[in-house]
């Protein structure tokens, strides 16, 4: 019997239709729910390594880490292909996927909620506890606890990663403290000089003054959207002394953001604006946006990470010679102090166990390694500096200060950044306090004064305290609403 | 007669029809089959969201941990949220605004289009051009132009005349209708050409009496032209107003709801609750906050044809 011609072809696209409904429903996904407990990692063989067993006892595991921002370019593909061949060499049976990410607020929820994130992915340390009481990170607590090092940690630093309990859900891997980011180039044209950048908040804003009158763009600018408004208008504010939470002795968390010196941090920010015309044209920068302007020669100085250099690199194509970096200015008051920040390294909860042990060995060779020892250290820098990147960008100590200069001086030979600009930075910042971000719903707190900062950077008549007590009511109602 | 034999054949086929080979055999099942992506695909990526959404609405969920049952707490957050006003209030002042730049625009255009004798279908093409163009592109292109120092580039055009420069997206007052401006570029196209389509059914002949009468053009526009694009007239509002309703990558994109929420829209509200925290855990707000939009549209809409049941019949 022959088929008719239009028989045959519906045959075909019914095999056709059937194969893509089938494909559709059948594609695997492996899951597992969050786990509190885990096997261990191999025992520690030497003072700061877990020595890994033999490849034959490990069955093969595929992981993905988001070790490369979003427009990346190839040398720091290349550079980091070349750790990833390394560190297969040491654990030959884990496959690493490199899968571009950069957190942000809203893309990091949607990635969270969409389940879409790599295996290993980093966190800012105002997430922390937010996650860990959500158990949307996995716990490594006993995975970590095998390392030789975690005992090392710095405290201070170490508490973002961890439950009420002390156990670790996340390992920070870098620090840094809030600089006042500047332009060198800019400041030359403007008849100042680069090496004796501004040291108060005063001389900031004569600066930014002088360099949107003599050059055309913005002296001083401002993140305000992204949460990042809130996040600047808190450097500021701990720079002057004031704080934007408080914890009573009845343990009552109480929002503060209508402090003193907030206002007053305020207020300065809408003289640069209005009065002396200082902050141009643009007040919807974000962190990526004021970067990317920042390497392009827009603006004169902005506070911002002291670790932004390599961001910067990455991403923007900045000119070393443009960039210069000091602390932010603090005010002469004893509460006064540089905003800390910093990076966990997190592990997905949608893992297998296998798989979440190799997550902690990639973070125990990629992040930790380099701080630590001298073979992780130099390898690290050595391909790094093979591609460009930049080595020895000013961090604040992980461990402790002993072992910040010793890492220093392990990677001295393949600095590649240029720590004369670097230096006003790096020459204070060790003996300055450093404090931590708001410990309680922080992104919260900052999204919500995003709007703030935007009114007053564009609203000539913005009522400052009317804003801040609107503000302060609304976070302490955040506050007080019980997380899921 | 054949016309007698019919129903007895057809009522034998009925009876075939009934077992699972001939039905198979007469194309059911491929009929089936080729249904399957539609209903797959729309059951995947709009019923089962809708459905979801109801669920969400009463939960306190951040997709990740056991989500929990509250009741209507979820509504009450919303409304109780000073943003909620705030957004509606943004999103009535945006489709104010495209009303009335948006909605005469096109019919303008569209009449004059047709009068046209030559290179109808030059300008046709270039009407829907910013249709072509994807929105975030457009958008895109748009901040650019709304750059708000003296070197963007509708500054340096008002700064030829000793205008500006003017904070385009950058002040209160400014972004919204800025916004506003960008999202008819980005739309008018469109119901320019069904406007054109509908005025192809208009009878010539109608002109012709009407020339004969010694009409001028606006006469012929009111009493010939428009009452008989009443019909597609009524429907272009209501989708106009059910889109600006809806409105979200123009101030998404070009504002972030900002500066100071003031082009904070219903639709950005939603993205906000869902996905402004990095720690999510708002989208049962989001949820509910859809479900009373929806809702809100939906009895607009019935509201609006009801009204205008006899309007909207062709004379």
């Amino acid at each position: 019997m022959t088929v008719k011609p239009n028989l045959r072809f519906k045959a075909l696209a019914m095999v056709v239709v059937a194969m893509f409904a089938a494909s559709a429903c059948g594609s695997s996904t492996t899951t597992a729910s969050p786990s509190t407990t885990s096997a261990a990692t191999p025992a520690p063989t030497s003072a700061t390594s877990a020595a890994p067993t033999p490849a034959a006892t490990h069955k093969p595991v595929t992981i993905s880490v988001g070790a490369l921002r979003p427009g990346a370019t190839q040398e720091a593909v290349d550079a980091l292909n070349l750790q990833i061949s390394e560190f297969n060499a040491k654990y030959p049976w884990i496959t690493i996927e490199s899968q571009e990410y950069n957190w942000t607020g809203p893309t990091f929820s949607a990635e969270l909620a969409g389940g879409t994130l790599p295996t290993v992915f980093n966190i800012p340390f105002t997430d922390g506890k937010g996650l860990i009481a959500q158990h949307q990170i996995v716990n490594i607590d006993s995975r970590v606890r095998a390392l030789p090092y975690v005992d090392k940690l710095n405290k201070n630093v170490l508490i973002n990663g961890q439950d009420k309990d002390g156990k670790i859900w996340a390992l920070p891997y870098s620090a840094y403290g809030m600089s006042l980011t500047y332009n060198r180039t800019l400041f030359k044209a403007a008849g100042l000089d680069p090496d004796q950048p501004p040291t108060t908040w005063d001389e900031v804003k004569a600066d930014a003054k002088i360099i949107a009158t003599k050059t055309g763009v913005a002296g001083y600018s401002m993140m305000a959207t992204g949460n990042c408004g809130g996040w600047q208008l808190t450097t500021i504010t701990n720079a002057l002394g004031g704080r934007m939470e408080a914890v009573g002795a009845d343990g009552k968390v109480s929002a503060t953001v209508n402090n003193a010196q907030t206002k007053a941090a305020l207020a300065y920010l809408h003289g640069l604006r209005w009065d002396d015309n200082s902050m141009g044209a643009t007040f919807d920068y974000n962190w990526g946006t004021i970067n990317a302007a920042f390497a392009a020669g827009q603006i004169g100085m902005f506070t911002g990470g002291s670790d932004l250099y390599t961001a910067m690199v990455q991403s923007n194509e900045l000119v070393p010679a443009d960039y210069g970096v000091t602390i932010v200015p603090l005010a002469n008051d004893p509460n006064a102090g540089v905003l800390g920040g910093g990076n966990l390294a997190a592990v997905n909860v949608l893992t297998t166990e296998d798989q979440r042990d190799a997550a902690v060995d990639w973070i125990d060779y990629y992040y930790m390694q380099p701080l630590l020892t001298q073979d992780g250290a130099v390898a690290n820098a050595q391909a790094l500096k093979a591609n460009n990147q930049p080595v020895g960008v000013p961090a604040l100590p992980v461990f402790d200060k002993a072992t910040y200069d010793q890492q220093q001086l392990w990677i001295k030979d393949y600095t590649n950044v240029p720590t004369a600009q670097m230096t006003p930075f790096t020459s204070k910042i060790f003996t300055e306090p450093v404090l931590t971000e708001p410990l309680y719903n922080t992104q919260d707190l900052y999204k919500t004064l995003d709007p703030v900062v935007q009114a007053v950077l564009t609203n000539k008549n913005a009522d400052i305290n009317a804003l801040l007590d609107a503000a302060n009511v609304a976070v302490q109602k955040i506050i007080d609403t019980p997380a899921s | 007669m054949s016309s007698r034999a019919e129903p007895a054949v057809a009522a034998s086929g009925v009876r075939k029809r009934r077992g699972p080979l001939t039905w198979v055999s007469r194309d059911g099942l491929s009929t089936l089959v080729f249904l399957l992506p539609l209903l797959l695909i729309f059951g995947m990526f709009s019923w089962f969201p809708i459905l979801r959404s109801f669920v969400m609405a009463v939960q306190h969920t951040n997709l990740v941990s056991t989500p929990t049952f509250v009741g209507l707490n979820n509504f009450a957050t919303v409304l109780a949220d000073p943003l909620f006003g705030t957004a509606v209030a943004n999103t009535a002042y945006f489709a104010l605004l495209a009303l009335i730049f948006g909605y005469p625009i096109p019919l303008v255009l569209a009449v004059i289009m047709s009068e046209t004798r030559r290179f109808k279908g030059l300008y046709s093409a270039l009407a829907y051009l910013p249709v072509v163009v994807p929105p975030v592109v457009g958008v895109l292109l748009w901040k650019v132009f709304y750059r708000g120092g003296p070197n963007g580039a509708f500054n340096s055009i008002l700064g030829t005349i000793g205008l500006g420069p003017i904070q385009w997206l950058g002040d209160a007052a400014m972004a919204m209708p800025s916004v506003v401006v960008e999202a008819t570029w980005a739309a008018f196209g469109g119901t320019v050409i069904i406007y054109l389509a509908a005025l192809l059914s208009v009878p010539p002949e109608l002109y012709d009496a009407a020339e004969v009468d010694g009409a001028s053009i606006w006469q012929k526009v009111r009493h010939v032209t428009l009452p008989h694009l009443r019909g597609i007239l009524f429907i272009t509002l209501i989708l106009q107003l059910i889109a600006t309703a809806q409105v979200f990558t123009e101030p998404f994109l070009l504002t972030e709801g900002g500066p100071a929420n003031s082009t904070t829209t219903v639709l950005l509200l939603i993205y906000q609750y869902a996905f402004g925290s990095s720690l999510g855990g708002h989208f049962g707000e989001a949820a509910a906050l859809s479900l009373m939009l929806a809702a809100f549209l939906g009895v607009f809409t019935a509201v609006y044809f009801w009204l205008t049941r006899s309007w909207s019949t062709e004379s």
